[in-house]
Parts: C-alpha cells; sequence; structure tokens
C-alpha cells in the first residue's frame, strides 16, 4: 500500500461519482429510442444536477435538523459503499476498509436516513415511502448478502477484491451455486435500485412512488444530492454484477495500459448491462405493491439456493 | 487481596448501602434521589473498575464472604469471564445512577412507596453483582433468588393496575421455574464433581448423557430467565411495567446475567461440547431473533417494543454462543474464540443500546408522559439531546455503520461464514440457513427503529401533551448521553476493545484472538487478514470528515434556509392526524409474514353505538406454548384434589407412605 496506490483508490471513486449520472442519461436514451422517442441527450442528468445545486433550498416549517443532514449523510454514505467496489482496478486498498457486509451496512444506513427524512416533514406521502421503502429492502437486503456470501465462501474471504481475483482464477460458469447467486442479486438490484417492476423513477402518481415519494418534499441542493445517490446506488449495483460475475478485463496492474482497458471494459459491460435494463423496463409493466414481496422472496430463496448448493455440493467435493 | 476483589466487594456493599439509605426516604423523600441512587452510581464505578482491572490482569483472584455457612463458605472469584460481565453491568449501573435522581423525584410526589424502590433496587443490584462473582453453586443460587425476588417487587411497583399485578405474577413463576432448571443441572454437576463449589464441578468427570442432560436444564432455565422463544413471553410484560430505569436494568444488564450464567455453566464447568449442543442453540437463537424483531414491529407501545427487541438481541447473541459450541465440538478452537467474542461482544452492546433507548423512553414518560408511539411525533424538536441519543441508540441497534451493533453483527458474520472448515454438509447448510436469518433479522431491525425514530421524533405531535413535551433535566440527558458515546467508541476503535475481550477466551478456552489486530489498531480482522478486514476507525472518519466537507462547501456552513408550507404534491396543508402511526407503516410487514402472527382485526361495535375498528396481534406463544402447559398443570391439580378427602387419618397415611417411599429411594 502506498501512495499511487491510494491516490489510485480516490480517483476511482472520484469516477463513480462522474460516471453515475451518465449511465442513468444512457438508460433513458435507450429506453426512449425503444418507444421510437428520441429522448432526451444522455448528459441531461449532469445538467438536470448542475440546474438543481443552482436553485434555492427550501425546507417545510415543520423539518428538523435531521431534514437538512439527511442529503449528505445518505449521498456520503452510498459513495463510501460505492468506492469500497473494484471499478476498474483490484489492487486498491480501499477494499480493505470495507469488505462486503460493510458494504450492505453503509448501504442501509442510507437507507435509514432516506427514510427517516422522508418521515420528517409529517407528510402522507413521506410515511408511506419510508414504509414501503422499508418493506421492501428488508427483503432484499438479506437475499443480496446471501448472494455475496455465496461467493464469498467460495474465495474464503468477504473481501471484494479478493472475491473478483478468486472469480478470475478459478470461474467456472456452469456452478450451481454462481448462476443461483447471479440471478438472486440481479433480482436485488432491480428492486434496490428502484426500477421497474418494483418501483418507477419516472412516476408522477403519488400512490405508486416508493423513492420519489420520500424526497417529495427536497428541493434545490438537497434534491440533488439525493439524486445523485440514488444514481449512484444504480451504478454500485451496476458494477457489483459486472464485477463479480464478470470480472474479465478488470486491471490488476497499476500500469496507464491496464487501467485504460479496464476503464473501457467496465464502460462497456455497463453500457451493455444498460441496454439489458432498458430492455426489460419496456417490455414489463410496474407491479402491485403486493405483489413485490413475491417477488423479492424468489430473490431470497434464489440466494439461498446459491449458499445451500455451495455448502452442500461444492465444498466437500 | 487484591484490587480488582476489594473494588467488586465495594460495590456489592454500595449498593447494599444504597438499600439501606432508602429506608429512610420513607419520612424524608430526598433521600432517595440525594443519597441513595448516587451511591447506584459509585457501585457501577466500582464494579466497571473491578471488571476492567480484572480484565487487564489476565488471572483469577478468589476471596472468602464473611457469610454463609460454616460447611458452605461463600467464595468468590473473579477470573476475565466475571469481570467482562462485572464491567459490563457496572457501566450499565454508573449510567442509570446518573439518570436516576432526576426521574426518581417525579415519585416523590405521588403515593408509590419511595423505600421499596430504592431499597429492592439496591438489593436487586446486590443480586446481580453477586451472581458474576459467585464460585460456588450455593451463592450462585442464593444471588440468583435475590436477583429474581428482588426484581419481582420492581416489576409489580405500580401494582394499581391489574395488569402489572398479573405480569409481575408471571415473572415470578417463570423466575421459579427457571431457577428450578438451573438448580437442577447444578444438581448433576455437584453430584459428578462432589461439592458446590465451581472448583469441584469443573474436575467433575461427567457421563455424556448427564452431560446432556445438564447442558439441557442450564439451556433451559438460562434461557428462560434469557427470554429466548418460545419461553420469552412473560419477558415483554414484565420488563415494561417498572419504573423505566429499572427497564433499562432489566433488559440491559439482568439478562446478560442470564447469558453469563449459561457461560459459566457450559464452557466453564461442563466444559465439553457436543455438536447437537451448538445447533440446538444456534436454531433457538436464530428463531429467538427473527420472531422478537418481527414481534417488536407490531408493538405500539414503546417500552413494550424495546423490551421484544432484547429478545431479539438476545437471540443474536445466542447465534454467535451457539457458533462457538458448533466450533468448539468440532475441535477448531480459534474459530470458537472467534464466536465467543462477537457474543461477549454484542452483549456489551446490547446492553449500551438498550440502556440508552429505555433511558430516553423513561424520558418521553417523565416530560409527555406518554408511552404510546400512535401518540407522539415531533418530539426531536421539543428534546434536542434526547433526540440526538436515541438516534445514537436506533443506529446502534439496527446494526449500521460505524456504531458498535454493526461491528458486533459484523463478527458473527465473520464467524457464521467460516462454516466451510466444517466436515459435515449438513452443519454447514443450518450454519447457512442461520446466517440468513440474521441477515433478515438485521434488516427487519433497521425497518422497527425507522418506525419507532420516524413516529415518535420525527413529524408533528399527535397529542397535546406531547406537543409540550419540556426538554429533560440536565442529569437525564448526562446518563443517557454516557451511554451514546460508549456505542459511538465501541463502534469506531472496536479493536481497543475486542482485544481487552480476547482475554475472556484466553482463560476459558486456551485461545485468544491472536489475528483480531494484525494489521495494527485500525484494522479489526477477527478471523485473518486474507479472510475479512474491516477498518471502523477510517470509515468513520471518512463519514464525518465528508460529511462536514459537504456542508461547508454546499451547505456553506449553517447558512439559514428558507421555511415554506409542506409541498406533499399541492394537496390540503398536512396535519398531525395524516401522518402514517406506527400501526400503518408496520402494516405493509404484518401483511407479508401475517403468518406468524395472531392477528385479531375487525370492527366492534361499541358501548354508544358507534362502531369502531380494532387490530389486536397476539404472541403465538401463547397459544402454542404457555396455555397448553397451563391446562397440563391444571388438569394434573385436579388429578391431585382428589386426595383431599378431608380426613386427617388420610394424610397422615400418606405422609408415611412417601416417608417410606423417600427411605426406600436413599437405601
Amino acid at each position: 500500500m502506498n501512495l499511487v496506490t491510494w491516490g489510485l483508490a480516490l480517483w476511482q471513486a472520484l469516477l463513480y461519482v462522474a460516471l453515475a449520472p451518465l449511465l442513468v442519461g444512457w438508460i433513458r436514451k435507450v429506453k426512449a429510442r425503444l418507444q421510437n422517442r428520441r429522448g432526451a441527450a444522455i448528459w441531461q442528468p449532469y445538467w438536470d444536477i448542475y440546474k438543481l445545486f443552482g436553485k434555492e433550498a427550501r425546507m417545510a416549517h415543520t423539518a428538523s435538523l435531521l431534514f437538512r443532514a439527511a442529503p449528505y449523510l445518505v449521498f456520503t454514505a452510498t459513495w463510501l459503499a460505492a468506492a469500497a467496489i473494484p471499478l476498474v482496478a483490484t489492487g486498491l486498498p480501499t477494499a480493505a476498509i470495507a469488505d462486503v457486509i460493510v458494504i450492505a451496512g453503509l448501504l442501509a444506513l442510507a437507507r435509514f436516513f432516506l427514510a427517516l427524512a422522508g418521515m420528517d416533514v409529517g407528510t402522507a406521502f413521506g410515511g408511506m415511502g419510508a414504509s414501503r421503502e422499508m418493506l421492501i429492502s428488508a427483503l432484499a437486503e438479506p437475499a443480496m448478502l446471501m448472494a455475496v456470501f455465496t461467493l464469498a465462501m467460495t474465495a474464503h474471504s468477504t473481501n471484494l477484491v479478493s472475491v473478483v481475483e478468486h472469480q478470475l482464477t478459478n470461474l467456472d460458469l456452469l456452478q450451481p451455486s454462481y448462476l443461483f447467486a447471479l440471478a438472486g442479486l440481479v433480482l436485488v438490484a432491480i428492486a434496490e435500485t428502484g426500477r421497474i417492476p418494483v418501483d418507477n423513477p419516472s412516476t408522477h402518481l403519488e400512490l405508486t412512488m416508493i423513492h420519489e415519494a420520500m424526497i417529495l418534499e427536497y428541493s434545490g441542493r438537497h434534491l440533488a444530492l439525493m439524486e445523485w445517490a440514488a444514481q449512484l446506488k444504480l451504478l454500485l449495483y451496476g458494477a457489483l454484477l459486472a464485477n463479480i460475475f464478470f470480472p474479465w478485463g478488470i486491471a490488476r496492474e497499476t500500469t496507464g495500459g491496464a487501467l485504460g482497458l479496464g476503464l473501457a471494459v467496465v464502460i462497456a459491460k455497463l453500457a451493455l448491462l444498460g441496454v439489458v435494463l432498458a430492455v426489460s423496463e419496456t417490455v414489463l409493466a410496474k407491479m402491485r405493491l403486493f405483489r413485490v414481496p413475491a417477488f423479492l422472496n424468489l430473490a431470497l430463496l434464489l440466494a439461498l439456493l446459491g449458499l445451500l448448493s455451495h455448502v452442500i455440493l461444492e465444498v466437500g467435493a | 487481596m487484591p484490587a480488582a476483589l476489594l473494588c467488586a466487594e465495594a460495590a456489592l456493599g454500595l449498593a447494599l448501602l444504597s438499600a439501606v439509605t432508602s429506608l429512610f426516604s420513607l419520612r424524608v423523600p430526598r433521600v432517595l434521589r440525594l443519597l441513595a441512587t448516587p451511591l447506584i452510581g459509585l457501585s457501577g464505578l466500582a464494579a466497571l473498575t473491578a471488571g476492567l482491572v480484572a480484565l487487564l490482569n489476565g488471572h483469577a483472584a478468589t476471596a472468602e464472604l464473611p457469610l454463609g455457612l460454616p460447611w458452605l463458605p461463600w467464595q468468590i472469584r473473579l477470573d476475565a469471564l466475571s469481570g467482562f460481565f462485572l464491567s459490563v453491568i457496572g457501566v450499565v449501573i454508573l449510567a442509570v445512577g446518573i439518570y436516576a435522581p432526576a426521574y426518581v423525584r417525579d415519585f416523590e410526589h405521588s403515593r408509590d412507596s419511595l423505600p421499596s424502590l430504592g431499597g429492592f433496587t439496591g438489593l436487586f443490584l446486590t443480586g446481580m453483582l453477586l451472581v458474576v462473582l459467585a464460585d460456588g453453586a450455593f451463592v450462585f443460587m442464593v444471588a440468583w433468588e435475590l436477583m429474581s425476588l428482588s426484581s419481582y417487587f420492581l416489576v409489580a411497583f405500580h401494582h394499581d393496575h391489574a395488569a402489572n399485578r398479573r405480569a409481575a405474577y408471571l415473572y415470578l413463576l417463570m423466575a421459579h421455574v427457571g431457577g428450578l432448571a438451573i438448580l437442577l443441572s447444578f444438581g448433576v454437576l455437584a453430584a459428578f464433581g462432589g461439592g458446590f463449589g465451581f472448583d469441584a464441578m469443573r474436575g467433575a468427570d461427567l457421563a455424556p448423557g448427564w452431560a446432556s442432560g445438564a447442558f439441557v436444564l442450564a439451556f433451559f432455565g438460562f434461557g428462560l430467565k434469557a427470554g429466548l422463544v418460545p419461553l420469552h413471553a412473560w419477558l415483554p410484560e414484565a420488563h415494561p411495567v417498572a419504573p423505566s430505569h429499572i427497564s433499562a436494568l432489566m433488559s440491559g444488564v439482568m439478562l446478560k446475567v442470564a447469558v453469563y450464567g449459561f457461560i459459566r455453566l457450559v464452557f466453564d464447568l461442563i466444559g465439553r461440547y457436543h455438536w447437537q449442543w451448538g445447533v440446538a442453540v444456534l436454531a433457538i437463537g436464530s428463531i429467538s431473533a427473527l420472531l422478537g424483531v418481527l414481534y417488536a414491529l407490531m408493538q405500539h407501545d414503546l417500552k413494550r417494543l424495546l423490551a421484544y427487541s432484547s429478545v431479539e438481541n438476545i437471540g443474536i447473541i445466542f447465534m454467535g454462543l451457539g457458533l462457538a459450541l458448533l466450533f468448539l465440538a468440532t475441535g477448531d478452537e480459534r474459530l470458537g474464540a472467534v464466536a465467543l467474542v462477537a457474543a461477549l461482544y454484542h452483549s456489551l452492546n446490547h446492553a449500551l443500546f438498550k440502556a440508552v433507548l429505555f433511558l430516553g423512553a423513561g424520558t418521553i414518560l417523565h416530560s409527555a408522559g406518554e408511552r404510546d408511539l400512535e401518540k407522539m411525533g415531533g418530539l426531536l424538536r421539543r428534546m434536542p439531546w434526547t433526540g440526538l441519543f436515541f438516534l445514537v441508540g436506533c443506529i446502534a441497534i439496527s446494526g449500521l455503520p460505524p456504531l458498535n451493533g454493526f461491528v458486533s453483527e459484523w463478527l458473527t458474520f465473520q464467524a457464521a461464514l467460516q462454516v466451510w472448515q466444517l466436515d459435515s454438509g449438513v452443519l454447514r447448510s443450518v450454519v447457512a440457513i442461520s446466517a440468513a436469518m440474521l441477515a433478515l433479522t438485521g434488516a427487519l431491525a433497521a425497518a422497527c427503529f425507522v418506525r419507532v425514530y420516524g413516529v415518535a421524533f420525527l413529524g408533528q405531535a399527535r397529542s397535546r401533551a406531547v406537543r409540550r413535551a419540556r426538554p429533560a433535566p440536565l442529569g437525564m440527558r448526562a446518563g443517557q448521553g454516557l451511554l451514546a458515546l460508549l456505542c459511538l467508541l465501541l463502534g469506531v476503535v472496536p479493536t481497543a476493545f475486542i482485544g481487552v475481550l480476547s482475554e475472556v477466551p484466553r482463560q476459558l478456552l486456551g485461545q485468544g484472538l491472536t489475528e483480531a489486530t494484525a494489521h495494527g489498531w485500525l484494522w479489526l480482522t477477527p478471523v485473518s487478514p486474507q479472510i475479512a478486514s474491516y477498518s471502523a476507525p477510517l470509515v468513520a472518519a471518512t463519514l464525518f470528515v465528508t460529511l462536514a466537507l459537504g456542508l461547508w462547501l454546499l451547505g456553506r456552513g449553517i447558512r439559514r434556509v428558507r421555511r415554506c408550507g409542506a409541498w406533499d404534491c399541492g394537496f390540503a396543508p398536512p396535519e398531525p392526524g395524516m401522518q402514517y402511526t406506527a400501526t400503518a407503516f408496520a402494516q405493509p410487514i404484518r401483511r407479508v409474514f401475517g403468518l406468524l402472527f395472531h392477528i385479531e382485526e375487525g370492527v366492534a361495535q361499541q358501548p354508544d353505538g358507534r362502531r369502531r375498528h380494532f387490530l389486536r396481534v397476539h404472541d403465538r406463544a401463547w397459544g402454542l406454548f404457555y396455555l397448553p402447559v397451563v391446562r397440563v398443570v391444571e388438569n394434573a391439580a385436579r388429578q391431585v384434589t382428589r386426595l383431599q378427602s378431608g380426613s386427617v387419618r388420610v394424610y397422615l397415611g400418606w405422609s408415611l407412605i412417601t416417608l417410606l417411599v423417600l427411605l426406600w429411594i436413599i437405601a
């Protein structure tokens, strides 16, 4: 661990922040094309955030100090979680700070404050959003942990860099645990990032909102941070899926060539994931809220099957 | 006599002194506030010192109390395990001692009996301290009963409500059933060891069948006291009805005394392990954790909710103990030590954050006279310090970084993830399933405490008394603040504490955590640096620095933000009655996990002819476990009444027969 690797780790963390709006813009563009629209430029999310930062932030009379602190906390915790997931290179020291359980914990911390902020003003929609978000996360978080534990147990480490390294050297695509964990984590990612069919990020119907209902009262820079944190979370899950399950191309040395290749490869993988997400959002309809637990139970079941098939079939063999 | 034991005896003496001085509060009510409660705090400080010295010393010290019978002297012993639990008890008592003077002031002008409050509190503390110091089954049982009996009177303190008397009776009954099982378990050990001293029991050469018998009895007895499912149903009845600082002691500390008893008996006295025991403890622990948090989510009485959440946390502690038993039974002492440390660390953490939360509930009760979540709201603005400390408690109990609850859950996960080292596929899948249940429990606990904090402290007040709540007095804030600060410290620099804690497995199992701080104090690496590492100081520092930078750069310091009416999608201005209630918040979860609850819901006709919707969520343990037992006991009692003929001669005959049978058994 020297200055170069720490510098690279910082660079990768900043890369997360910089790339997050681009992924959302890309998904929106592809979706618009699939719906026979031209759609906004893929840079539009950057302009939105820039615009929001320029606007004045207002708060309701009934809002407390927590309401003001929450956007900063949510953004920071999400960012910290993202920084521990290898995006471009594996040999970085940030991964030792936080293993995969800490990443789940930091995401839960962000969600905790997001839900509290939703309840702070004391409106009906805020409470509704918080209640639904906590239901979804209560089922999605264990599924995520189970899916990642499967890989962690294969690699004998909960450190994500070790998991990626292990996947690179001895990956068997037809292992049942690998397939189950992948399927489980995909379902979790959809639920946790508030995409169709669990939540609709572009909804304008109050009663169907989950994430939007919690940030309804935010404006200006507060809203910008909340939106940015949500985009960051999407990128985080994208990177998690792309780099753990399909780790090829990630930079294992800190040379310029390897890093450039790693960046290009990860952008290509994320772009592909974006297309898959856009297509699935185009062909699927949003579910009723009480169908969502069935969806998440499936995720939990798949993840648990992955873990069990690993500990029963693969460990002894 | 070593300094540690001297401090421990001072703690015992101060607690007793507090009990004696509070008798004077019958004439002068101020005595309780000004003398008896501060003495409790001093006793806590002495216990904390004794415990820490014993932990750092690294060897056990024994002494004899000038009490007891000539042939059964009261031996006390202070080793690392007792020292650890002594400091857990001490630190919570210290905080309660700081908090309580302001709280008991409320009782000075009521009709409640002050001497009984102060006296039984002192005896209760003496009992708890003596349990962890005891070095023989005889002292242990005397102290145990002292603890149970005196806390019965504290549970029955507000005895003018019939429901409270019922809860207290149930508590007494359960305490005695549990005490009986523990006594029998000691009996088995004493029979093989040839004495009531723990030294003799340690040397006992138990036959495997008898060892399992002793284990089952101990698990039942201590599990009953600790509130494991399905024996837990008394706990949420009894703990909330005591005065709040006593609830904090009961939930935060007394349950830990039961955990101590279990560890002492199983890991130290029996000292041999079977994997079946580990599976049983792990399974019961997982079920307790999950059901505890689900039932907590269904409560709207704040103190009752906290009591159910104790069931959850005790479940997590027993999961750690179960893992430790499993690893020890398969001969892996290193992983056994990791799992044991996880359980011990969670015991300490739960004592701290549960006391913060119970003291917070007491403050709300003191300031607003309210325990019902449905009538709270907006308390953060009325009492900002209490609100801040309560938030720390909520984050810690939800197991979120960078606070202490996360560290111990992380350690438990790490122990569970080492399961690939076990040989049996069945055991591996049992552990994997319990890890899944722990993950589910953690996520549900976060939902539960978002609900508590959001409904009680955020939004708008739902009742008049809460709208006019006063900020808490300084003493109450200080007591709570001390514990909240410790929650933060234990979360941010866990390596310092785990290094000290690893003395316990070193003395108990002969194996400490050698690798826990292999890369320095910044990195917590319980198994080995390659397997997992967590740098709590760096996570916390980055979190706080980025947060401060963000607030400073973007928020430009504490610049005023203009206020306006709530937007709420342009509907009518929000009123307190339009907010989500605690019941509404939990409705989706109630629906998803509906099978686990006994739900009564419907519309009832009121006496005045109006109709009202009602919803009651009952504990299934009553119908499935408690009531059948009650029925069996009642039937048996009815059978026995046949012996009652009313004639003295028949009774004398029965006595003679009993005597003969007993003589025959002995001979």
